[in-house]
């Protein structure tokens, strides 16, 4: 390796906390595979669906949520290239939301990937499904779970909420009609769980997990908010890692614990300056999923003492945020008290989730285009990598308007094509040869081989 | 005797004299139907010029144009041209869908540079694309995104909806400076289930056999429906109610088809198809008789009222869970009109519908219809359609031929 003198370079160490992550995620998957054979419930819907609702139902209640596991299985790309093949050969178009098709994928072929890459025979079918639709995708991707297991010989009963009621504005409170629209089929749907799963609803540990969700999702917002230090203490590659908890379990007393563990942590190598990157030279944020199976172009652009900070994805897909009066984007505190009943639970968790960051650019891509200069501005960001991501219709919404807001605002904005769970849509050395160029003109050179 | 041979061939040349006045009037009603889809734009600002009104346009056939209709504004639906729409690639990422981008294409191009404002009843991630790329890169006075609840089969969806449609009420005053009275929402009312009544009865003249119009020509009615002025439409709807009965179609029965899928204009293809020697009897696409089949139920509340109606309307499919509604109701479609065989049509990149093609397929199966998937994107390549469909026409009639 040989690395150019005159760079500096950052003292660098890993993440203590990184194996406790590994463990976290390893288990997960797990405990959804054998909560039968503890006497617990399975049930399934996506990262973005209102996890801490079902918790009411008891403590052995594990759920999959799609998107990680559809990420999952496109990270093991000869699995994923069998999963493609089986929704093709089932009749449906190869151009559907990536994560989906790998999930249907699984289903046909009756096999289940575990963290580690190993396949398991039988693919484990849930008790219930419990979704939100913001997505054109979101509810129809569990309806056909819910077909193929029919056509499976097993009846999944599914509920789905629907969420499509716009964003809030910063500064004014929610609108009630639009709060209650969500809270009343929240509230439905506690009728349904129970009747579905023939147990007693428990609102104690609704307000538990309500509460962790919200500790959650705040607490990864101030880890992001951490990676404003220069040099970097996380780079995004392993904010990956760390992050995917909040989508598995971000309701989970172990989730928040482990957030907290983790902000600590970065606190501490902001304090040291310790870095993600040791030749942090030039900052980066992405946007939208990354290709999951090419990750290594992280460490490509290492090479040229490139690092990505983040991206309004990773952070703001579990992270909550709000503005604040002087325009700096901050870390969403909580509310002054944790909710006592079912109503306050319900009203919480719906206010709190209104103002998730990856809602506002379904509607309006201005809303988006201002989060991201803020980070640009507030991340000390040199350069944005817009993911034209083919398999995700959700987060691509509008992207092409964010390219031009981007730019208008003076922003160098690098995009680029590719797919987030199909290989066949990512080409590798010709994004790689485009980025080198792109960093070329920036006036980078490649710092390492 | 000689007498009575005599009344009945007299009645026999009075019919077909009738007949061949039915053929010219109800000939000259689809070729203006035709007339105002190929002129839209014209009739849209002679229009405009002669009331001294709006013009709206919109996206999806979630917009309650009723509440448009009671604001003396008119509504015309902003389709595509079927050209490639390279103008949009700066705005819409080409993973959406042609019709979107086709749509975004129209008002870049300067085609509907005669409306006052757009509105769009949220339905898809694509066209709401379209919609915010016109808002943002096309000077328009009104824009106005209508937040249409998804959840449609929860009780909840239609008290919601009824919030948002009294919002939109009270932005079109605002905008307009007119205030919207409950005599004009009931008349707004009465002119759009005018419509869809007629159209659905109209409609039911496909069950004959031959049928007493093609495809091409519901497809002309409906589309030119959203084109224009309803009360004009409307009475030719009524005219051609009156003469479709007697209406005769030359040739012998053709292979009955059914056409499915998203939004589809493409009226080469429908001629194409039904000159192979087939007619499309029914369809199921927002440009056909989903954008008709359901009418407002008059009640107290018109606000009420209008929103049952969008939330019980039969649904696209991206709003169509958790039960696979609309796939039933185009499978009973197919079964009621004596289908042979239907043609999936699945717009590129169309998630919602994309995801139903299975069960779909499966649905019709189930009630004999054999069924055959196209992908439609901005142009359709007819001469590789030609042999497929050409093939898939075999398969409906070859069993006949071969015992």
């Amino acid at each position: 390796m040989t690395v150019t003198s005159q760079v500096k370079e950052y003292p660098s160490e890993q993440l203590k906390c990184w194996e406790q992550a590994k463990n976290l995620r390893k288990n997960y998957y797990e405990d959804y595979l054998h909560a039968h054979e503890k006497g617990g419930l399975r049930w399934a819907g996506g990262a973005w669906s209102f996890s801490s609702i079902p918790a009411g139902l008891g403590e052995d209640v594990y759920c999959v949520t799609g998107e990680p596991y559809g990420a999952t299985i496109a990270f093991f790309k000869d699995f994923a290239a069998k999963c493609h093949d089986a929704t093709e050969a089932a009749g449906f178009p190869r151009t559907l939301c990536a994560y989906m098709r790998n999930y249907w994928g699984s289903i046909l072929l009756d096999k289940f990937v575990l963290t580690d890459g190993s396949v398991v025979d039988g693919y484990p079918a849930p008790d219930f499904i419990w979704q939100d639709h913001i997505c054109c995708s979101h509810a129809k991707w569990y309806q056909l779970v819910r077909w193929l297991e029919k056509q499976r010989g097993k009846e999944v009963p599914m509920y789905s909420v629907d969420v499509s009621v716009g964003y809030p504005d910063d500064f004014a409170p929610e609108e009630d009609y639009k709060v209650n629209y969500i809270a009343d089929q929240l509230s439905d749907g506690i009728d349904w769980l129970e009747k579905v799963s023939g147990r007693t609803y428990n609102d104690k540990l609704l307000c538990d997990a309500v509460w962790n969700e919200m500790r959650s999702t705040s607490l990864w917002a101030e880890v992001c908010s951490l990676n404003q230090a220069v040099p970097a203490p996380l780079d995004e590659k392993s904010m990956y890692s760390l992050y995917v908890l909040g989508t598995l379990m971000k309701h989970r007393p172990e989730c928040a614990a482990f957030y907290e563990t983790l902000r600590d942590e970065v606190k501490d190598r902001v304090k040291r300056g310790i870095a993600a990157v040791p030749l942090e030279r030039f900052r980066v944020i992405t946007d939208t999923q990354p290709p999951w199976g090419f990750l290594r172009i992280f460490r490509e652009m290492e090479k040229y003492g490139a690092v990505s900070v983040g991206s309004l994805y990773t952070f703001g897909l579990i992270g909550m945020w709000q503005y604040q009066p002087d325009g700096t984007w901050i870390p969403k505190p909580l509310p002054a008290q944790k909710p006592r009943t079912r109503e306050e639970a319900l009203q919480a968790i719906v206010r709190w989730t209104m103002h998730k960051p990856e809602w506002a650019h379904f509607y309006q891509p201005e809303l988006k285009t201002k989060m991201m200069e803020s980070i640009v501005k507030q991340w000390k960001v040199n350069a944005v990598l817009l993911h034209y991501n083919r398999g995700c219709e959700g987060l691509s919404v509008h992207i092409a308007e964010n390219r031009h807001g981007l730019i208008e605002a003076g922003i160098p904005v690098f995009p680029f094509e590719g797919n987030m769970g199909d290989e066949r849509d990512f080409d590798l050395s010709g994004t790689m040869a485009r980025l080198t160029a792109f960093f070329e003109s920036t006036g980078l050179k490649k710092l390492k081989e | 005797m000689r007498r009575f041979l005599y009344l009945k061939a007299q009645n026999y040349i009075s019919n077909i004299g009738k007949r061949r006045r039915n053929q010219c009037l109800s000939e000259q009603i689809f070729s203006q139907f035709r007339e105002w889809i190929d002129n839209r734009h014209e009739y849209a600002k002679a229009w405009k010029e002669r009331m001294g009104n709006k013009v709206m346009g919109y996206f999806c056939t979630y917009v309650p144009e009723e509440i448009l209709y009671a604001a003396d504004i008119l509504p015309v639906r902003i389709l595509g041209s079927h050209e490639p729409p390279t103008v949009t690639e700066p705005y819409i990422f080409a993973m959406y869908c042609h019709f979107c981008r086709d749509c975004l294409a129209q008002g870049l191009r300067g085609k509907f540079n005669y409306l006052d404002g757009i509105v769009e009843g949220q339905s898809c991630l694509h066209l709401r694309q379209a919609f915010n790329g016109w808002r943002l890169h096309i000077p328009i006075d009104f824009a106005y995104y209508i937040y249409v609840p998804h959840g449609i089969q929860t009780p909840r969806a239609a008290p919601y909806y009824v919030h948002e449609l009294a919002k939109f009420k009270h932005e079109l005053e605002t905008w307009t400076g007119k205030k919207i009275t409950d005599q004009d929402l009931d008349r707004g009312i009465q002119i759009l289930n005018r419509n869809r009544e007629l159209m659905k009865k109209i409609t039911e003249y496909r069950k004959a056999d031959p049928p007493r119009l093609t495809g091409l020509e519901a497809m002309e009615m409906t589309l030119s429906s959203q084109m224009v002025d309803k009360t004009e439409h409307n009475k030719l709807l009524e005219q051609l109610l009156q003469e479709l009965p007697n209406r005769r179609r030359e040739g012998k029965a053709d292979i009955r088809l059914m056409i499915i899928g998203s939004e589809d204009d493409d009226r080469v293809f429908m001629k194409n198809v039904e000159d192979l020697g087939a007619t499309f009897v029914v369809d199921e696409h927002c440009t056909g008789t989903r954008y008709y089949w359901n009418n407002v139920k008059p009640q107290e509340d018109r606000l009420k009222a209008i929103a049952e109606r969008y939330i019980n309307r039969v649904p696209c499919p991206s709003k169509d869970w958790p039960e696979l509604t609309r796939v039933q109701h185009a499978a009973n479609l197919a079964k009621e009109y004596g289908v042979n065989g239907a043609l999936i049509i699945q717009n590129k990149f169309c998630d919602p519908h994309g995801i139903e093609i299975p069960p779909l397929k499966d649905a019709l199966n189930k009630v004999g219809v054999q069924t055959y998937p196209l992908e439609f994107d901005v142009t359709v390549p007819w001469g590789q359609f030609r042999t497929r469909v050409e093939a898939f026409l075999e398969t409906l009639t070859g069993l006949e031929e071969l015992f």
